[in-house]
């Protein structure tokens, strides 16, 4: 390669990515650093958004028991969906998997599919059938004996956890599905073959290798619940808040928008933390199988 | 490859049908004659529907909605393409944060983006225009348009590229006529994907919206809020049919699992 040309293909990489940095950036970064910056702003009823620099905010959060038990709630609520759909979807993407192929996909695009479809009709969906005490649900789970009395659904974490699980799945199950593309499926016939029974091999050969698909399907599941807007407050309502429907409260309601910012400059630190935290445990702990 | 047991079937019908219930009980809901939530058990009917046209603010936020989706989406591809390009066939340093940069709106809440562009734009004294619309969806969408497109820059046969450049090909006419309709397919998969997120976009957008420019979900939401009757629901089912269309669609020239498969290894 000509020197004129080593120098073109030098430059030509950040000339082609140059448009993208600077919208980057100009509309993404520092938005971002306003947004850390306005946390720590002062505001009053009346007096509006002063610009100096407090920690009003932060100690407001840091004190008042309201905070801690509603950043409690959203965690609780995301950690009880992720484990709701691990134990659901990667049984179900496991038996998807050993589909012929029409059905395979068809089931694919039936369980995908939802994925793409609106969270305010998903969520809808949800409203309609726990509807009250004698909704749909109750009286299925009635009339099958599994339950004896109605289970509150509507502005319960419960109903929250269950329409969550429900628009979350999809991700779970893509997850377990892509691990499982990897899995060469002659080692559960060897495993059979050596005399070994269903459930050993399901314990000793599946599960662990699903395993990775699991946790990094745990990861997004984990992160999507806890930011989660609309399924929170269409089922939670306004009784039930969690983190992000507090800062949409304190940002279009209440209007104090430095303890809003405040807010969702905890989840998303919180959550950046989390997710960069597990990444590294799970990659050092299954570093053979990423391989 | 062993078949699945009788226990297996079950526990996948059973998953099929919560996972199908609460859209199949819109759609069902949105055809009942009556004047309240019911399932159609008196005959169906399409009232709901025609009552639609009496409530302009829908019309309006689903035609929002639809350009602000493929604007959005397209000027997001007029920045993803190069960009995928670049980082596709250069080993460069920077490289990976280029790219996880690029791919962190997936992993940002959108509530906190919601935010901060509502902060953004309104000291820029945007605030509430469309014009602050279409550059946080670009923003939002961006990532689908790239990673579509670099998943068909990467596997594109350069050999062709190469035979074009012999034969005296500029730059700009080896892209327009060579390398563009080899990605093609990654590109418009790419743009489709980013109107479905763009136009399904609630949580980010419910804070830049002001009455004119809001668009359907923040319309439905808003309705939601005050009152659930059969309107929302008939309403909720054309966007579930138009959505339900969309992914036919793609899939028939895609592939679904293609285009989702990459959805969750964000930044590997």
């Amino acid at each position: 390669m000509s020197m004129a040309a080593e120098e073109r293909s030098a430059r030509a990489p950040w000339a082609l990515t140059a448009p993208a940095l600077m919208l980057f950036v100009g509309v993404l970064l520092i938005p971002l650093a306003m947004t850390v910056m306005l946390s720590f702003h002062d505001w009053g009823q009346y007096k509006g958004i002063e610009p100096v620099f407090i920690l009003k905010n932060w100690r407001e959060i840091a004190t008042d028991p309201y905070y801690a038990e509603m950043f409690w709630r959203t965690f609780r609520i995301a950690i009880m969906t992720t484990l709701l759909t691990a134990l659901l979807g990667a049984p179900e993407a496991y038996i998807l998997n050993r589909m012929s192929g029409r059905w395979k996909s068809f089931f694919l695009l039936v369980i995908l599919g939802p994925l793409l479809i609106s969270v305010v009709a998903r969520t809808l969906g949800w409203a309609l059938l726990f509807g009250g005490n004698n909704g749909l649900v109750n009286k299925l789970l009635m009339s099958l004996g599994v339950i004896r009395f109605p289970i509150p659904f509507m502005f319960t974490e419960t109903g929250m956890i269950v329409a969550l699980a429900h628009v979350m799945m999809p991700f779970m199950v893509l997850s377990v599905w892509a691990a499982l593309q990897r899995l060469d499926p002659q080692i559960e016939n060897a495993a059979m073959s050596l005399g070994a029974g269903p459930v050993t091999i399901i314990r000793r050969i599946i599960v662990p290798q699903i395993m990775p698909g699991v946790l990094s399907g745990a990861i997004i599941v984990f992160s999507l619940s806890a930011s989660a807007f609309a399924t929170p407050a269409i089922i939670g309502g306004r009784r039930l808040k969690v983190a992000a429907t507090l800062a949409y409260d304190e940002f279009l309601n209440t209007l104090n928008w430095p303890l809003g910012a405040a807010v969702a400059t905890l989840l998303l630190v919180a959550l950046v933390l989390i997710v960069v935290g597990s990444n590294a445990l799970i990659e050092r702990r299954y570093a053979e199988v990423f391989r | 490859m062993r078949r699945n047991g009788p226990l297996a079937l079950i526990f996948h019908t059973i998953f099929v049908i919560v996972m199908v219930a609460p859209i199949l009980v819109v759609c069902l809901v949105a055809f009942t004659p009556e004047g309240f939530l019911s399932l159609p058990t008196n005959g169906f009917s399409l009232r709901w529907f025609r009552t639609i046209a009496q409530y302009p603010e829908f019309i309006h936020a689903f035609w929002v909605s639809l350009g602000l989706g493929a604007l959005s989406s397209f000027v997001a591809l007029l920045f993803a393409v190069p960009a995928a390009l670049a980082i596709a066939r250069y080993r460069f340093r920077g490289r990976d944060a280029l790219a996880a940069l690029f791919l962190s709106p997936l992993m940002i809440p959108h509530v906190v983006l919601g935010i901060a562009f509502l902060r953004f734009f309104t000291s820029a004294g945007l605030g509430g225009s469309l014009a602050a619309l279409i550059i946080a969806h670009v923003i939002i969408v961006f990532p689908f348009a790239l990673r579509l497109t670099l998943a068909a820059a990467t596997g594109m046969d350069r050999t062709v590229e190469m035979a074009a450049v012999s034969l005296g090909a500029g730059g700009w006419t080896l892209f327009r006529r060579v390398t563009l309709p080899l990605i093609l397919p990654g590109v418009i998969s790419g743009w489709a994907l980013a109107f479905i997120q763009s136009f399904d976009d609630l949580t980010m957008t419910v804070f830049l919206a002001a009455p004119g420019t809001e668009t359907l979900p923040v319309r439905m939401f808003l309705y939601i809020q005050d009152n659930i009757d059969p309107l929302v629901t008939s309403v909720s089912a054309c966007v579930i049919a138009v959505t339900m269309t969309a992914l036919i669609l793609l899939d028939r020239f895609y592939g679904l699992d293609r285009v989702l498969a990459g959805k969750g290894d964000a930044g590997r």
